[in-house]
Parts: C-alpha cells; structure tokens; sequence
C-alpha cells in the first residue's frame, strides 16, 4: 500500500490546484517564488543605498570628468534599447512556458540571452573608453560611485545571463516541469527586476547626468 | 632558525608583540590538536561530517549556532575582561594603546555579530518550526549555507588575533580612520571581510524564516494564533531584511576604498566620511532591535508558561513588535546628532528615538500584568526574565536621556553611553537569549540544566552587572570619554573605575558557574522524559525531547492559541499522538556537503582579499560560484521517510495513539 506522501516538509499537506499557473502548482515550488521575492526586496536596498552614495557625491568630482562630459548619449541610449527589448523577451518566455511550449519558450530565452549580452558588451565597451579617457574610478568619488552602481547593476546583469543559460540547458533537457517552470519563471523577475534597475540608473544617472 | 622565517613570524605571527601572542598560538595549537587527537581516538569524523557539518535538520544547525554563541561569548567577555583590567587603575599599562584599541574592537564586533546574532538564529532556528508545527524550515539547504558562512566569517575575524593583527578601528569602523592611509594593517580588512559574509549569511537567514513562517504553518494556525517568539522572530527578520544590505553597502564601498583605490569615503578626491556613518547607522540601530526583539520573544513565552497564565494583551504585543521594527528604522542619525546636521533634522531623530519606548514600555506592562496574580514558579528562565525588567527600564531611561538631542552633546561617547548599552544589550539582550537557552534546553537535549548551579551564576551575573555598569553612569558624568586606554590619576575616577572593575570580574565567575552548570547537567542534570517539562503551552512542548528528526509525525491541526496548553486543559492531548493508520511517508531535505564548502570557499576568497592577494580572493569566488551552478543543476535533494520507519520510531518514543 502507498499513501500520498506530504508534498513538503511544511505544514501544507501538499494540495496541488490547477487553477493556479504552473510554477505555483506545486507548493514546494511556490514556496521559493515567495523567498525570491523577498530576496529581491533586499537586492533592491542594496541598490537603494547604491543610489543615495551616488546622489551624494555626484557632484564631487574633484576637478576631474563630469557625468556631463563622459556619459555618451547613442551609447547609453542603445543600452537601454537592449536590456527594456531583453526584459520584453523575457516576459515572452513565460508566455510560452504557462502555454507550455517548450520550442518557444527555448528560443525566447536565446534571444533574451543575446540581447543581455549585447547590453553588456556595450557597457563594457563604455567603461573601457571612460578609462582610457582618464576616468577611472581612482580619479574622484563622483566615479567611484559611477562605476560601483552600474558596475554592480551590469554584474547582476551577468549573474542572470549565466543564470538563464543554465535554466535553457534544464528546460532543452528536462522539458517543461512544475520545476523547471519555477526556475523559468523566477529567472525571469529577476530580470525583469534588473530592467527596473536600470530604468533608475537611466534617469538618475545618465540622463540627470547630462541635463543638470 | 632562517631569517625568512623570523621575517614571517614577526610580520604575519606577530612573535614581537609578547607572551599574549604566545600563548593563543599554543592554546590554539593544543586544542586543535586535541580535538583533532579526540576525533581520531573515537573514531568520531565520519559522525561529525554525517550528522553536523552536512546536516540541514534545523534542530543541529541551531545547536551549532548556540555553541558558537556560547564560545564567542567566552572570546568577547575574556576582551572584555582584558579591558576592565586595563581601567582597573589609573596611568595602567598592562595594555598598550594599540592593544587596547584592538581589543575594544573585537569585543564590540564579536560581541553583536559573532556572539548575540547567531544566538538568535540558534533560537529561531530551535524553536521556530516546532512551535509552528512544521518539519523543517522553508529552504533546509539555504539554512546551511546561512550557518556556515556565519561560522567561517567568525573563523576568519577570529584568525586575526594570531595571523596579521586585530581590527583596531572600533566596532563602527569610521572612516577616514579605518581607511587604508591611517590603518595599514590587515586588521581592518579582516573586519571587513568577515562582516560582509556573515551578512550575506544573515540576509538568508531573515528571508528564509519569513517565509517559514508565512508559508509552513500548520493548517489552521492563523497569524493571531502564533507564538509570540515566533511573532517576534517575524519583527526580527523583517528589519534583518531591511537594515542588512545597508551595512553590506557601507562595508563593501570601504573594502573597494582600501583594496581598489576608490574615493567614497577618502578625504581626498570627494569622498564624504559621513556617507558610511549614516549608512553604517541605517544598520546599526535596528541592529540592536534585531537582537531584541527575539528576546522580548523569550520572556513572553518565559511569562506566560511560568506564571500559568495567557499572555496579558496578546495583540497589542504583537502590534508593539510590529511597531518598533518600523520605528527603529527612523532613528538611526541618534548615534551622531553631533555630526551637525541641525536642528530640524536632530529633531525629527530625537522624537522617533523617544517613540520606540512607547511600544516598549506596552510590552514591559504586558509582562507584569501576565505575572500579576500568576502562580508564579521561580526557575532558571524565569529568574532571568524578572531580573531583565528593571535592568531594561533603567537602560531604557538613560536611552531616552541619550535622545535628549541637546542634552546628548554632553553624554555623546562618553561612558555614560557605554553603561546605557551595556545595560539594553546585556539586560535585554544576554539576558533574554540565557532564558531562551535555558527554556529550551531541555527540548535540545534532553535534560534540564542543574538549578541551584545556575542560580549562582544568576546572582554572580546580575550582581556583578550592576556593580561593573552603574559607576560607569557617573564616570560618563564626570567626563570619562569612551575609548581611553588609560586615566591620569588625579581626575576623581579611580575609585568608580575599580569598583566597576570589580564587578567585570564577579560577572565572569558568573559565566564560569554557566559552563560548569553545562558539564555538570550533561551527566547529572534531570532528564526529560515527558518533553514537557515546564508544563508549557505551545506546540514544541507536545513533541518529545529531543524531537525526531522529522519533529512531527502527523502535522497537528490547530485550532486556537496556545494549543498544547488548551488541548491539556480539556484533556485532549492524545489527539497529538500519532495513529499509525495516518501516518504517510515523510518528505525531507537530503544531507549536503555542499553549504559546508561554500563557507570554506568564502573563508579562502576572504582571507586573499585581506591579504591583497587578489588571484586567492578571486580563486574563493570562483568555488563560490562552481557550488552555486552546482546547486542550480541539482534535482535529487530531497527524499521520504517510509511509514515503517516512521511508525518505529515513535513506537520506541511510546508515542503511537
Ligand atoms: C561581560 C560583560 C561586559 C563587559 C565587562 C564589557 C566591557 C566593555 C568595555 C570595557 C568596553 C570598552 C569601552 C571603551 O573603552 O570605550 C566595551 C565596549 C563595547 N561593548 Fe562591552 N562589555 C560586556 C559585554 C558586552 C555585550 C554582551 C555586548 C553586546 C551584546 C557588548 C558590546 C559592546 C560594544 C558594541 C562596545 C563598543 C566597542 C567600540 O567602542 O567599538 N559588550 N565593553
Ligand atoms: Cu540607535
């Protein structure tokens, strides 16, 4: 004789509705939806704090490059094209995963894989001319918290680029499971919340930077 | 012996600096060799690596977090001792100033992060699922990995004191002092480094016990049915959630000032110093509320179980912890309303700060109204929780002194602060986490710890408290300052400052009657075989102690407050024991190697980077990131306990309804 075993250590005894979207099905996975997003809650003080360091000391260039005379107006406009069109992307493989098409889904997440990486080339590409020009973030507080607050953003952008490649490899092998849908699904707001960031980082810094 | 080496000692070993040094390095050397001697003669490793160091039971992992409590408590009262005895008599050089300004500082750092954080967690960890009637908490593998860096990132603050040199930068760090221009040493980078992965594991912690809480109970357990330490883990972990990436910033923007020549809190170049104040301080404050909170979780379990009665106001205790950790996040700029940032801004952090005691002051009279007319039996957790009352509202009156904003010019940094925090942290906190250890211990082991043993170290502790602290009140008045290594003698403060010497020492006697109370109990100390054995009246107490691995064998269904004690008064209490026919296989976390070597990979990234040896730090990372992929490929980590084992065990439990 086999009982149905508890689906989770919990004290939930383990009912799976179906009218929920499949990564909250299962609570076992539902339970890490809700621990992401307080995750998220506290990824965003930190950028939070990112933030006021840079409100403070933007002006404190100690004669140095300005925010005026190094931040490039194409450039970080094509930027922000790539990561908010990525975040798009994004949203289109969920899309495709509650439809549960995997061939879809797989290749929205490519496409959102290489938008993010063509955002971070060319934020690699910025940096490498700011410090060729002489603006390292040895030179004045204003870069040191420049270069920390889109450097930071920019490696979150790498940890989920990574992150997602790892999550298409289990959804080409796996298929779409209650798990794998999770992972879909919580790779995903992380992005999404990246995209957030960066839309901060846009007007705070970079379009800030050039009118005032 | 080669000059190479001598070159070492004397700059990584620091063989000059004298017989201190000396000695921990072969007290160092004699322990690890002993334990290591120990491990090997009773054949005990594979015991240590299957049941502990790759355990994701919340039970363990919180017992291991309470004996590293408990031994960082050792470390940061022999500081403190150290301390005392340099102030014991003016013109004193039995430390240098140098060595004064490192002990100060590791006492500090210890004392908050290594000793009162993870004595929380042990609590949290302890109690929490069993009160809520869960098996584990919400992420068991996650749980680890929190445990782990914690004690690495303690491993790591600890090495200093023989390999490089202490921290000598205070507890609060502040640059430009702590920057590299005025603090060369490794010290710093030590404190840094160590600060910022026990953080991470802290953060994890906050977040997984939110959501322990707000997704595992057990069915029919409503928010307002909870117990109140659960409550007050809550409060605890919400600010954990808020207050902790703050200090992450301040600490990681510093470490890039030291190791990458970056500007933010330099004089030169724009830095702004008062940035990391603030910072420091947006942590700093609902810090102290962090390790509160869960004590005023301990006295109002401790209350209502030994005064035989509900707890007085139930709500309003919930809405006061609620409360303050929502205000404790507005007082922050208390710590330095002499930083001039005027009057309007003072203002504002003055009225907050005194607002706190509002809430406080509720809580404090739900405790007595508990007592009030309670039969009240006078144990161990008990005596703590009445000796914190008084201990605490003196504390809480000078901490409305302190947020005087005017009035604190004259207080700031002297020794009146260190007797106001001394009086909220050992009162409130020390306090509380001896009565949650002591309430708890027998549900940990299985046997109480010996009373009368224990109420000597009560009175040694509390009498010794008053007699170190209270002079230091008018020390602070006739202008003391914090921070000095010595006194001349003709200032009028060598009487106090032996008196309050005197009682440091009375306290540690205190603390020996503690650790002699332990070995003692572990043999002699009266068993528990009802695992109930202060009568209690909330879910852990229906299980046996210690509680199976898998705490319960059917979830409990609950249907009030203060189940047990409800279920007890109606006799119903064999409706917990489990039927056989009910019983379904288990599901629970596997074991993992994994949290272990993530900790050991942080430890190897944080010591390269204290020692500017950036491949090293970089190579730690690099492991950091290969368990993180690991992890993130991983799908066999759980597994069920089939009913037969089940059923056994709580056959042999006598369990079985
Ligand atoms: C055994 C009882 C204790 C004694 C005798 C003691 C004594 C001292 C002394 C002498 C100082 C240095 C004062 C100065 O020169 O400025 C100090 C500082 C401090 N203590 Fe304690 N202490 C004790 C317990 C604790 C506990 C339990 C905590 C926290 C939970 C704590 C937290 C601190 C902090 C944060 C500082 C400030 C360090 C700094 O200035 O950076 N102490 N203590
Ligand atoms: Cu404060």
């Amino acid at each position: 004789m086999m009982a149905m075993p508890d689906a989770m250590y919990g004290g939930h005894s383990g009912v799976t509705s179906s009218d929920k979207p499949l990564e909250y099905r299962d609570p076992n996975q539902s339970v890490k939806i809700l621990g992401f997003w307080l995750f998220l809650a506290t990824d965003m003080l930190l950028f939070g704090c990112l933030f006021a360091t840079y409100l403070v000391v933007r002006t404190h260039t100690d004669g140095g490059p300005t925010a005026r005379s190094i931040f490039d107006i194409p450039g970080f406009t094509l930027e922000t094209f790539f990561l908010l069109t990525s975040s798009f992307t994004g949203g289109l493989s969920t899309l495709a995963m509650r439809n549960g098409n995997k061939k879809a889904l797989v290749s929205w997440l490519a496409v959102t894989i290489a938008l993010g990486l063509a955002f971070i080339g060319l934020e690699v590409h910025e940096f490498i001319g700011d410090v060729a020009a002489g603006a390292t973030w040895e030179r004045s507080a204003f870069l040191s918290a420049f270069f920390t607050l889109v450097g930071t953003h920019g490696s979150h952008v790498t940890v989920g680029l990574v992150w997602m490649f790892l999550t298409l490899l289990q959804v080409a092998k796996r298929g779409i499971t209650p798990i794998t849908a999770r992972k879909v699904f919580v790779v995903n707001l992380y992005w999404h919340f990246l995209d957030v960031v960066w839309v901060f980082i846009f007007t705070v810094v970079y379009l800030s930077g050039r009118v005032m | 012996m080669p000059s190479g080496f001598m070159q070492f000692a004397d700059k990584y070993l620091m063989w000059k600096e004298g017989p201190m040094i000396w000695g921990s390095d072969v007290a160092i050397l004699l322990v690890s060799i002993g334990i290591v001697f120990a491990l090997t003669y009773f054949h005990k490793w594979k015991w240590l690596w299957r049941e502990w160091i790759t355990t994701v039971d919340h039970k363990k992992i919180g017992i291991m977090y309470l004996i590293c409590a408990l031994l960082m408590l050792f470390r940061g009262g022999a500081d403190a001792e150290l301390l005392r005895t340099q102030l014991a008599i003016p013109n004193n050089h039995f430390l240098s100033a140098e060595h004064y300004d490192q002990i100060f500082t590791t006492h500090g750092t210890i004392m908050i992060l290594f000793m009162a954080m993870p004595f929380i967690f042990a609590l949290f960890n302890i109690v929490v699922p069993l009160q809520i009637g869960a098996r584990d908490v919400a992420f068991p593998y996650l749980n680890a990995i929190s445990f782990w860096l914690f004690f690495f990132a303690a491993m790591l603050f600890n090495l200093s004191f023989v390999f490089g040199g202490s921290p000598d930068a205070s507890w609060v760090s502040y640059p430009p002092l702590s920057e590299l221009g005025f603090d060369p040493g490794p010290g710093e980078n030590y404190y840094l480094l160590a600060l910022q992965i026990t953080g991470i594991g802290s953060i994890a912690t906050g977040i997984n016990f939110l959501a322990t809480i707000f997704k595992m109970r057990a069915p029919g357990m409503k928010l307002m049915h909870m117990p109140l330490f659960t409550w007050s883990t809550v409060a605890a972990c919400v600010v954990i959630i808020f207050a902790f990436p703050a200090l992450a910033i301040a600490i990681a923007l510093l470490t890039l000032d030291r190791i990458f020549g970056t500007h933010f809190f330099t004089i030169l170049h724009g830095g702004n110093p008062m940035m990391f104040v603030n910072l420091f301080w947006v942590w700093g404050h609902p810090e102290v509320y962090i390790v509160v909170l869960p004590a005023f979780g301990v006295y109002s379990e401790v209350v209502a179980t030994f005064a035989r009665k509900r707890i007085f106001g139930y709500s309003s205790m919930v809405a006061s912890l609620m409360l303050i950790s929502v205000i404790s996040y507005f007082v922050w700029a208390h710590h330095f309303f002499t930083m001039g940032a005027g009057a309007d801004v003072n203002t504002f952090f003055a009225v907050a700060s005194m607002l706190v005691g509002i809430p406080t002051g509720v809580k404090v009279f739900n405790w007595l109204f508990t007592m009030y007319r309670g039969r009240i039996r006078m144990t161990l957790p008990m005596l703590w929780t009445i000796a914190f009352v008084p201990c605490f509202a003196i504390g809480g009156a000078t901490g409305i002194m302190l947020a005087a904003a005017p009035a604190d010019y004259q207080y700031h940094n002297s020794y009146f602060l260190i007797a106001h925090f001394h009086q909220v942290l050992i009162g409130g906190v020390v306090f509380g986490m001896l009565a949650g250890m002591y309430y708890w211990w027998p549900k940990m082991f299985g046997f109480k710890l010996d009373e009368r043993l224990g109420r000597w170290a009560f009175w040694f502790f509390n009498i010794g408290f008053y007699v170190c602290f209270m002079p230091q009140y008018a020390l602070g008045f006739m202008g003391m300052q914090r921070r000095m290594y010595t006194y001349p003698a003709d200032m009028g403060w060598n009487t106090l400052n032996l008196i309050s010497t005197i009682g440091a020492y009375i306290m540690a006697i205190g603390f020996v009657f503690i650790v002699i109370q332990v070995l003692y109990s572990v043999k002699y100390g009266e068993r528990d075989l009802t695992g109930d054995p202060w009568d209690g009246r909330t879910l852990e107490w229906s299980l046996p102690s210690p509680a199976p691995h898998y705490n319960f064998a059917v979830i409990p269904t609950v249907t009030s407050r203060d189940v047990w004690w409800e279920l007890k008064e109606q006799g119903r209490t064999d409706e917990l024991k489990p039927k056989a026919e009910d019983i379904k296989p288990i599901h629970m976390p596997k074991n993992s190697a994994r949290p272990f070597l993530m900790g050991l990979a942080f430890f190897v990234a944080g010591f390269g980077f204290v020692f500017d040896l950036l491949w090293l730090g970089f190579l730690g990372l690099a492991g950091v990131v290969a368990c993180l992929i690991a992890r993130a490929l991983e799908y066999n980590d759980d597994y069920h306990i089939p009913v037969h084992e089940v059923v056994e065990t709580e056959a042999t439990l006598g369990r079985l309804g």
